[in-house]
């Protein structure tokens, strides 16, 4: 086997180093009844050839979103992922490294932690982030819960036009909590009465920008509503490219800013794996309950910088029970991915991607207003708008896809039994090109009638 | 700032010299290059991305546009090789050299997995797009899910879980959900053994349990008496690594899931260590309810500096009926994703992440797994174990192992053999860093005094644990001949010196701010 150095006299040299006759004898300890008699009913070793073939075969069965027109959005997005990207992070030493627990030997991976933590707070404008989570869903109901510790309250409220991963993320993760999760009804291209349900025993309050059918909100007003209350205001977001062109959730009052950085570096990969963002207000009772990892800047013993990972009583490998989550694991890699993408762009050219995002949403938002029955919901949107059709989603996305267009979400897949099945929710992105919108005008065209 | 040795810089210092040696002019040494921080070097006017120029039309933002000054700098493209490829060199790898963390698995990454993980088929799609346009990427799904069922002898398995700790909380968010489903709302203690890993205590907690520890006997394993004294009405399960934190197979566990299971509690298996029984020991047989299976270190998805991972959790048929969604069903030549609670057959607890999962360790997880084959899984356990008992055979006459007889795939040692040397575990770590590796894990688990905990994996050849073993043994007998210098100032070769770890957490500096921002230093 390729992947085994270990050659049959080895292993003869080695038993008898160890002392034992055989490695059977190694594992001795097993009850008899749970040793196998013989390999598992599954195929044997295969070549690299072989690994390609077959691999090769399970991915011609899918339909890559570069060779499509592409809208499909709702929690991931298609952008453009410069080459130097997939190169940094197949580097080595930063790919088959762990947990930088020896920071003597790990202040590649730490550095890039402090740069990351650092790009976060700055573009979700507030002050101190941590070292990533899992994803946005996570990311979000890590949020809440806390929250919940920061106030000692146990109910939150929930947007109706948070993702409804998002939400259900955030609701599983409560369940045997005892906090409550009270959500109110999506309301497309619009405002939810979210604001209507923060009492005095409410938490925190939990609302996407832009939400899940690219409506983009004042926070503000939110903001003040939630503090009235001693609530906290959680701000979520999926496209973190809004960032570079909507004022930011800070600046707007949110206290703990959670979303998904999936745009930049990471690519979509059918979902995972992501990279969840996790920044807040600098504020001693917030970074104390703060979960996952987190970098932070010292000097070694000849006084020169270098970074650890540091708070870790909060942590479970320390506090066990008492920790603030059971999070070991952060989303490392694509942390890295998302810092060289973000440094790769720098302030100017993620200004200048966000707006090109705008701008082609907008010709698609025009363009499919113009259609007849086809009716746009939003008034203000960055790069995901949410259209009503006149007859449901799900039919039509099919019979788009049957002809290569892959033209959106229905909202039927995200809220089923709602009500929405004749709403489309659709992205555009840098990547989309003139002829992209006249396939999907063309496509829709043609399967409304 | 650092000073040199003279107590003045021999150059004109910069606000980024921090981190740079003083005795060259460069602030370099040779290959370890100082590289200051992107906010230092960086400019929020340069890009190293060619854009098409935006037409400038009004924007619909609803008026909420950010006019403010943002502050993130921009690295031109040769400019962001160098930073990271820079840094990329201040990091310890797998592929520079054996990595023994225990309980962490470091095994070789096999790049065919990256290769396949990138195909395109794979890497760009999206996780919303019609069923009928993945067909490839849920029959993956599905095929790793068969072979994780076929390896544990299990009959269901949750694919969404983002990590090991994740994975946990699966399975006891399972149990939970059984137990309510049984109307046992007095089931919440669940027993835990001193010697689990911290994220046991800290997942049974989020469940709504409390934990109960339970001692090991002088063997390492789980004290028979202690457990059984603890069994009764309120047991909702056991957390219960096998083989177990010290690298010893739980020679009880049989007897433990029948009697948890005859007081009416569940068994959760931590899967953390199955890289030492996988294709010989099958969990499914020892009677386990959950276990999850950590991908990044069982089947070599790369640790990636600490993530992604990824922990499938798989069930027995009593949990079954409550994994969450999504999971792939196939019916007839069409796979099928189920998303929502209303279309699961069962009882699902819930959700516990947006889409289905980390896919891009699905396909490198299958990768690996199909290369090896039944024959290769069985043969790469009996390496591990047998790598694991050759390092405990040729150390313990210097070091001290903790317990007696042979191990599973890690060997533990305590720190008898450094006692009165004035050497600690961690000095003896940061020894290790000198001579070229990185440390064992250490102070884990905690049952053991000072613990070193090694697992070298079946990736190591036997000439490099005999280059290993000869150096952890010349270690060894240097502290006990009184070279503690060479240990307490450990290490004195890497690219930084011991880090100040008390600093960091007292004064906590998480991120980088303009020199004009930051609050005047103490000194």
């Amino acid at each position: 086997m390729r992947y085994l150095p270990l050659t049959p006299e080895d292993r003869k040299d080695m038993l008898a180093t160890i002392g034992a006759a055989s490695v059977d004898a190694l594992f001795d300890d097993v009850p008899e009844a749970a040793r196998l008699k013989g390999p598992v009913d599954l195929p044997r070793r295969a070549t690299e050839l072989e690994v390609e073939r077959a691999f090769t075969a399970m991915a011609g069965r899918n339909l890559s979103a570069s060779t499509a027109p592409f809208f499909v959005g709702a929690g991931a997005y298609k952008h453009h992922v410069p080459a130097t990207v997939d190169h940094l992070i197949q580097r080595s030493e930063f790919l088959t490294s762990y947990t930088p627990y020896q920071p003597e030997i790990s202040q590649g991976t730490l550095q890039t932690l402090f740069e990351f933590q650092t790009q976060v707070a700055l573009l979700t404008g507030t002050d101190v982030a941590n070292a990533s989570m899992y994803d946005g869903s996570t990311a979000c109901a890590e949020a809440v819960l806390m929250a919940c510790r920061i106030t000692k309250r146990q109910r939150a409220v929930l947007s109706g036009n948070l993702h409804p991963h998002y939400a259900e993320a955030t609701r599983t993760l409560a369940k045997y909590m005892d906090i409550e999760i009270e959500a109110a009804a999506p309301v497309p291209g619009g405002l939810d009465a979210v604001s209507d349900a923060i009492a005095d025993d409410v938490a925190c309050v939990v609302v996407q920008n832009p939400d899940v059918f690219g409506q983009v909100h004042d926070l503000r007003p939110l903001a003040e509503a939630a503090h009235a209350k001693g609530a906290l205001l959680i701000a979520v977001f999926t496209e973190v490219v809004s960032l570079g062109l909507i004022e930011s959730p800070g600046a707007m009052g949110a206290d703990i800013v959670v979303g998904e950085g999936q745009s930049l570096g990471v690519g979509l990969q059918f979902g995972g794996p992501y990279v969840g963002l996790f920044a807040c207000r600098n504020d001693r009772n917030f970074i104390r309950n703060l979960p996952g990892r987190i970098a932070g800047e010292t000097v070694d013993a000849d006084g020169r910088r270098g970074y650890v990972l540091t708070l870790s009583t909060r942590e479970q490998h320390i506090r066990r029970d008492k920790a603030t989550s059971n999070i070991c694991t952060n989303s490392g890699l694509m942390a890295l991915a998302f810092t060289i993408h973000m440094t790769l762009l720098g302030e100017a050219g993620l200004r200048t991607m966000a707006r090109l995002n705008h701008e082609r949403a907008c010709q698609m938002a025009d363009r499919l207003a113009a259609l007849p029955g086809v009716e746009v919901l939003n008034s203000a949107f960055f790069n995901e708008i949410t259209v009503r059709l006149p007859k449901p989603a799900a039919g039509v996305v099919e019979a788009l896809a049957d002809k290569g267009v892959l033209a959106g979400v229905p909202a039927s897949r995200l809220y089923p039994g709602k009500g929405l099945d004749d709403l489309l929710i659709l992205a555009a992105t840098e990547t989309n090109t003139d002829a992209d919108l006249d396939a999907l005008e063309a496509g829709l065209k043609e399967v409304l009638g | 700032m650092a000073m040199n040795t003279q107590g003045r810089p021999s150059r004109p210092l910069h606000d980024f010299d921090a981190g740079a040696y003083t005795d060259t002019f460069s602030g370099s040494r040779g290959l370890d290059q100082a590289e200051p921080l992107i906010f230092e070097r960086g400019r929020v006017d340069v890009t190293g991305v060619d854009l098409p120029q935006p037409s400038g039309a009004p924007l619909r933002i609803g008026g909420l546009e950010r006019t403010a000054e943002i502050g993130l700098p921009g690295l031109a493209e040769p400019e962001t090789m160098r930073h990271y490829v820079r840094l990329s060199r201040k990091n310890y790898a797998i592929d520079l050299g054996l990595y023994p963390l225990g309980s962490c698995t470091m095994k070789h990454n096999p790049r065919l997995n990256e290769k396949m993980a990138r195909l395109p088929g794979f890497g760009d799609i999206h996780p919303l797009q019609p069923q009928s346009t993945v067909q490839g990427a849920l029959e993956l799904i599905g095929e790793l899910a068969r072979w994780l069922m076929v390896l544990t002898n299990t009959p269901c398995v949750a694919m969404s879980p983002k990590a090991g700790a994740h994975g946990e909380l699966c399975g006891m968010m399972a149990i939970r959900a059984a137990l309510d489903a049984r109307g046992e709302t007095g089931r919440r203690r669940v027993l835990v053994p001193e010697s689990a890993h911290g994220t046991n205590p800290a997942t049974a907690v989020q469940c709504g349990f409390f934990c109960d520890e339970i001692p090991a006997d002088a063997t390492g394993r789980v004290d028979m008496e202690a457990f059984k004294a603890k069994l009764g009405p309120d047991v909702a399960a056991i957390m219960l690594t096998n083989p177990n934190t010290c690298g010893l197979f739980e020679r009880d566990i049989k007897e433990i899931a029948d009697l948890i299971h005859e007081a009416g509690g569940y068994f959760y298996c931590d899967g953390a260590n199955f890289n030492a029984i996988m294709g010989r020991v099958r969990p499914g047989d020892l009677g386990i309810d959950a276990m999850h299976i950590n991908l990044h270190k069982t089947f070599s998805t790369p640790h990636g500096g600490g993530g992604p991972g990824s922990g499938p959790t798989v069930f027995s048929q009593a949990l079954a009926p409550f994994v969450p969604v999504p999971y792939v069903v196939r019916e007839g030549e069409t796979w099928r994703l189920v998303e929502h609670e209303h279309e699961a057959e069962g009882q699902p607890f819930g959700r516990m992440v947006a889409f289905h999962g980390q896919m891009g360790m699905f396909t490198r997880a299958l990768s690996y797994m199909m290369s090896h084959g039944s024959d290769g899984l069985k043969q790469a356990a009996e390496d591990a174990v047998l790598n694991a008992n050759y390092v405990l055979a040729r150390l313990r006459h210097v070091m001290t192992a903790a317990f007696d007889g042979t191990c599973m795939h890690e060997a533990l040692f305590d720190d008898r053999f450094l006692k009165g040397t004035g050497v600690s575990t961690l000095d003896f770590a940061k020894a290790m860093i000198d001579e070229g590796y990185h440390p064992m894990t250490m102070y884990f688990p905690l049952v053991v005094h000072g613990a070193m905990l090694i697992e070298p994996t079946e990736t190591e050849s036997k000439a490099g644990l005999d280059r290993f073993c000869d150096t952890l043994e010349a270690l060894a007998l240097a502290a006990q001949g009184g070279e503690t210098e060479r240990f307490t100032s450990a290490p004195r070769h890497a690219p930084a010196k011991r880090l100040d770890e008390t600093r960091a957490a007292r004064n906590p500096v998480l991120r980088w701010s303009p020199p004009e921002d930051r609050p005047q230093a103490a000194e």
